[in-house]
Parts: C-alpha cells; structure tokens; sequence
C-alpha cells in the first residue's frame, strides 16, 4: 500500500513542478538576479521531478533492483561506499586520466604548432587527423593493456591516443583562425615568426584550443573506463562497473556511474572556467545584456 | 558537378591536396614497419638466446615480420589478415571480418536511425516549447560531459536479465550516443533562421506549422548533417563498447575483445583496421548526401 501512495506522490509532485515550471517560463524576467534565478531553477526542478518519478516508479511498480534500483538507494549505497569508491576514482581518473589526458593534449598541441610551419604538412596531417578522429581509437585498448600492461599506465596511453588528435586537427585549425589584417599588421611591425606566433596566432587559437580541452576532457573518462574492460588490477571505475555487473549489484554500478559524470561534469565546468577568463575577448563570452 | 574554373585544376589539385595526404600516409607506415621491428626483436633475439645462437640484425629482421603473436603486427601482416578473413572466407562463415562487421553495422545503423529520429523530435519539442527549452537544455548540455559510454555493460546485462538479447540492446547504446549530438545540433539548426526570415514568415501570415516546413526545417539540414557524422561515429564506437560485456559472440568489439584473450594481435589490428575504415565510409557517405543536398538547396555547410 504504501508503494502505491509514493507513486501517486510521484506523480503529485511531477505534475505540481511541471506546472511550476511552465509559470516560471512564462515569467520571462527582463534583467538582474531574477534571470539567473529562474534560469537555475527550472532545470534544478525538472531534474528533481524526474528523480522523484524514477523512485516513485521504481518503488510503486516494485521494479526489480536488478533491473533498475530506486534513486534513494543508489544514493545510500553512495554513502556506505565511499573508501571504495575514492579508490577507484584514484585509480582510474587521478592517475590514468590526468596523466593521459595532459601527456596527449600537450603532445598534440606540440605537433601542430611544428606542423603549422609548412603548408605541405599541415594540407596532409588535417585530413587524416579528421578521419581519425571520426574513429573508433577505443579499440586501441587491448592493444595497449597488452604492451603497457594491467595497471593504470596502459589506460594512460589509451587516454594519449585519444586525446592527441582532436588537439592536434583543432590547434592547426586555431592557428588559422587569426585574420589577414592582424596578420598584415604584424608583417608591417616586422615582427618575427615566433613573435606573431606568441602575441597573435596563438591567443586567436584560444577558442579552438580550449574546444578540444573540453571535447578531450570526456574523451579521456571514456578511454580509461572502457580500457580497464579489458584488463585491470582489482580497482578502478571501469573494472567496477563490469565486475559488479557480473555481480547484478547494479546499484554499485550506477554509484560509479554518479562519480564518473561527477568528475566529467566538474572537470567540464573548470576548463570552461579558465576559458571565461582567457577568451574573454571572444564574442561567444560577452554576457547577454547590453 | 560545378564547372572547373581553371584548367590546371586536377594537377594543382593532386599537387596541393593528395600528394601532401599521401606523403603523411608513406611516413605513418614507415613509422609502423620501424616500430614492428623495434618492437618485435627482442622476442626473435630471446628465441636465438635459448637456441644458443647468435643472431645478426639482417637475420632478425625478416623474421620481425613474420611472427605467429607479434607485440605489433607488420602492415602487410594485418593485411593479409584481412584479405583472408573478408575476400577469401564465406561471408556466412564465423571467421568472415564482414559477418562481425555486419553484426555490428546492423547494430550501428537500427541505433543511428533511433537516436537521430529522437534527436530530431526532441529539438523540434525544445524549439517550440519554452518550457521543454529552460528545462530540458542544461541537463542536455551537462550529459555530454558525462562518459555515458560506461553504462554499455549495465544497459546489456540489464536487458539479458529481462530477456532481451541480440540486436536491440547494443543499438540502444548507439541511440543514446547519437541522440546527443544530434538533439543539440537540430536546436541550433531550427534556431538558425535569421530574425528578418521570420519576421517576413510573419507578415505572410504562416503559423507555426508553416514557418517549420517552409523556413526552419530547411535551415536546419546542414545543422543536421553536420550533427549526424558526429552522431554515426558515435553509434559505431557504441556498437562495438556494446559487444564487449557480452561474452564476445559476434560483431567487431567480439573480434577485439577475443583477439586480446587470446594474444592474437594480428586479428585484433585487423578488427580495428576495419571497424576505421567502416567509421570513415559512414562518416564520408553522410558528408557525402549531406554535401549534395546542400549544393542542391544553395547553402553553406553548417560548423557544429
């Protein structure tokens, strides 16, 4: 019985902030703290009213946990899980992640700035760099646990792969994007190729350099998760997910899963930081109002 | 076709355009044989040791080439490899790279189409709805920082518990990682239209319907054909992520993940050289009609 009653106060309530948000929307603020408020509060609500429709269905339906475990669950196994959790994290994100993704994203950037220096290069790297970022690199993994072996050094290399081209086919494309008037006007200072390198090209390069920070940011959580399916020490967030799979422990799963889109979404929002104040000259980080 | 404006144009052409991606080709397999050999000496001088032999450098490399299990498998190892396992087997047969490439294509496409067609309704829904809009966005945006990849093994293992098994759940996986792209690429594209467009669709009158066929949906179809080659990328690694949980039975991913069980790396390249060129054939013949198209509709490609 009482599942039934916390279904219908699902529904209740997605319906109440369904309404809720429609007014919201109609508030249509002109300026100030309203705007933000409103703008945070609508998806703040939306994303409640879907978690409040999940437990209730899970729970009023009594949904199999195997299958699909209720929020609330998912949450306490969050909390009574931490050590094993931080260690995974450790494992996989602190030391494959980072490493890879700053090894990969540096070589890349490297790489284009020696291949911007001839045309003849740069016309034969930017097309197979675009095909090969099309690609499926993520089936380098096995690959790589063969050579680099099980622990978090093979995930590293993974991350390496896969994060090296998109910084490279973005960085030529950023050094690019610096206009014939600005590049004319340093000729005319006489300035040198470094020069024009430092205080043109590669400030206007910054929006397409942190484009890929960020695309690679994602790219890099992938690589190490689906890296460790093939091999792995016992800790770790990708062998966590299969092995608890194995196990039918789901709501471990999808507590993994909240740390993963935790760290991808956290280390999203700091690059996109730093972007603000870098490229703050771009006309995509001008704010809205007059 | 266009007309040729100049008549040097196919030479300029192959001088300025082929020749350098040729050149970056030559160089890749160059850097590919010099590691196979680096890398696979030590097991030949090993080999030579336990013998109680003495090996020369002439006599190593020929033999680098050639191995059963190579660290790295030469080139024309690999290629070999997939002459015999696509031309020379029956596609029907277990050992055919096309059947595995066809289990996972199937998986692709049924998922592309999925996720592209809810992609596609969503960002109408987001378009017209402020609502749909204000909520729904953020969180649309916030999930493509999250690596939705790792829930492959749940989506498989949950659907085999329930009794799904096949087919659907791997195409799942690429619908979730198509929609993406694509919802976020069609709001941009059904937003495109400039203000004096719809100020002008305004004073014709048209209501919603009207202004979607005959301005926004058509302003849309670059958007979309610049999202869709993200998305079909996306579906095939998704495809093949799929097939890893599942105890490899049959598909690209299956290929790999028993290539790495067994330490058959000649078979492992051959099942990545392949899925590439599958990703870079779907990849290109979307670029290709959508190109088309927009010729035919006299617009410009879109950049996502």
């Amino acid at each position: 019985m009482t599942n039934t009653a916390i279904l219908i106060a699902a529904i209740v309530f997605w319906l109440a902030a369904w309404y809720a948000n429609t007014r919201l929307a109609a508030l249509r603020p002109e300026r100030g703290p309203m705007v933000t408020l409103v703008n945070l509060a609508i998806p703040v609500l939306f994303g409640a009213a879907i978690l409040a429709l999940w437990e209730g269905i899970t729970r009023g339906f009594g949904v199999p946990t195997v299958i699909l475990p209720p929020p609330s669950m998912i949450w306490e196994r969050i909390i009574s899980s931490v050590p094993t959790l931080w260690a995974d994290f450790q494992q996989t994100y602190l030391k494959g992640v980072v490493s890879g993704y700053l090894i990969g994203c540096s070589l890349g950037f490297l790489v284009a700035v020696l291949v911007d220096r001839s045309p003849f290069w740069k016309a034969g790297v930017m097309p197979i760099g675009n095909l090969v970022s099309a690609l499926p690199i993520v089936g380098i993994a096995p690959i790589m646990v063969m050579w680099f072996g099980f622990d978090w050094q093979s995930k590293a290399a993974v991350v390496v792969v896969m994060t090296f081209f998109p910084m490279l086919v973005n960085t030529v494309a950023g050094l690019n994007a610096a206009g014939h008037m600005e590049r004319d006007l340093m000729h005319t200072y006489a300035s040198t190729r470094t020069q024009s390198l430092i205080k043109l090209r590669l400030p206007a390069a910054m929006p397409f350099i942190f484009n890929a920070l960020k695309i690679n940011s994602t790219l890099a959580l992938i690589g190490a998760i689906v890296a460790e399916f093939f091999g792995t020490p016992i800790v770790g967030m990708g062998f966590r997910i299969s092995a608890e799979v194995g196990r039918l422990n789901v709501d471990m799963v999808w507590a993994t899963i909240f740390v993963a889109a935790l760290a991808g979404s956290l280390s999203y929002g700091a690059i996109a930081l730093v972007e603000r104040s870098v490229t703050f000259w771009h006309p995509s980080m001008r704010s809205e109002r007059p | 076709m266009g007309v040729r404006l100049f008549d040097g144009g196919s030479a300029s052409m192959i001088r300025t355009r082929i020749l350098p991606i040729l050149t970056v080709v030559a160089a890749i397999i160059a850097v590919w044989y010099a590691f196979a050999v680096i890398l696979n000496a030590p097991f030949e001088r090993n080999a030579a040791e336990r013998a109680g032999e003495t090996i020369g450098f002439a006599e190593i490399l020929p033999k680098t080439m050639s191995q059963q299990r190579p660290v790295l498998p030469a080139p024309h190892q690999v290629a070999v490899e997939i002459w015999e396992t696509t031309a020379e087997k029956n596609i029907t047969s277990k050992r055919s790279l096309i059947y595995h490439a066809w289990v996972t294509l199937s998986a692709t496409l049924l998922g592309f189409m999925m996720g592209t067609a809810l992609g596609i309704l969503l960002a109408v829904g987001i378009v017209h709805s402020r609502v749909l809009d204000k909520s729904m966005m953020p969180w649309i945006i916030t999930s493509q920082t999250i690596p939705i990849l790792a829930l492959a093994p749940m989506i498989i293992v949950v659907f085999n518990s329930v009794g799904v098994t096949g087919l659907l759940p791997k195409a799942l996986i690429s619908t979730y990682l198509s929609f993406f792209p694509v919802a976020v690429g069609m709001v941009k594209g059904l937003r495109s239209p400039e203000t004096m467009h719809m100020d002008l669709m305004h004073t014709y009158s048209a209501n919603r319907a009207q202004t979607f066929w005959k301005l926004r949906w058509p302003s849309s179809v670059p958007f979309l054909f610049t999202s869709m080659k993200i998305g079909i990328a996306a579906s095939l690694v998704g495809a093949i992520v799929g097939e890893l949980p599942t105890g490899a039975v049959a598909g690209l991913g299956a290929r790999l993940l028993a290539g790495s069980y067994y330490g058959q790396t000649v078979q492992i390249w051959s099942a990545l050289i392949v899925a590439a060129v599958l990703a870079g054939l779907l990849v290109g013949l979307i670029g290709w009609i959508g190109g088309w198209l927009n010729r035919r509709m006299g617009v410009r490609e879109a950049r996502a």
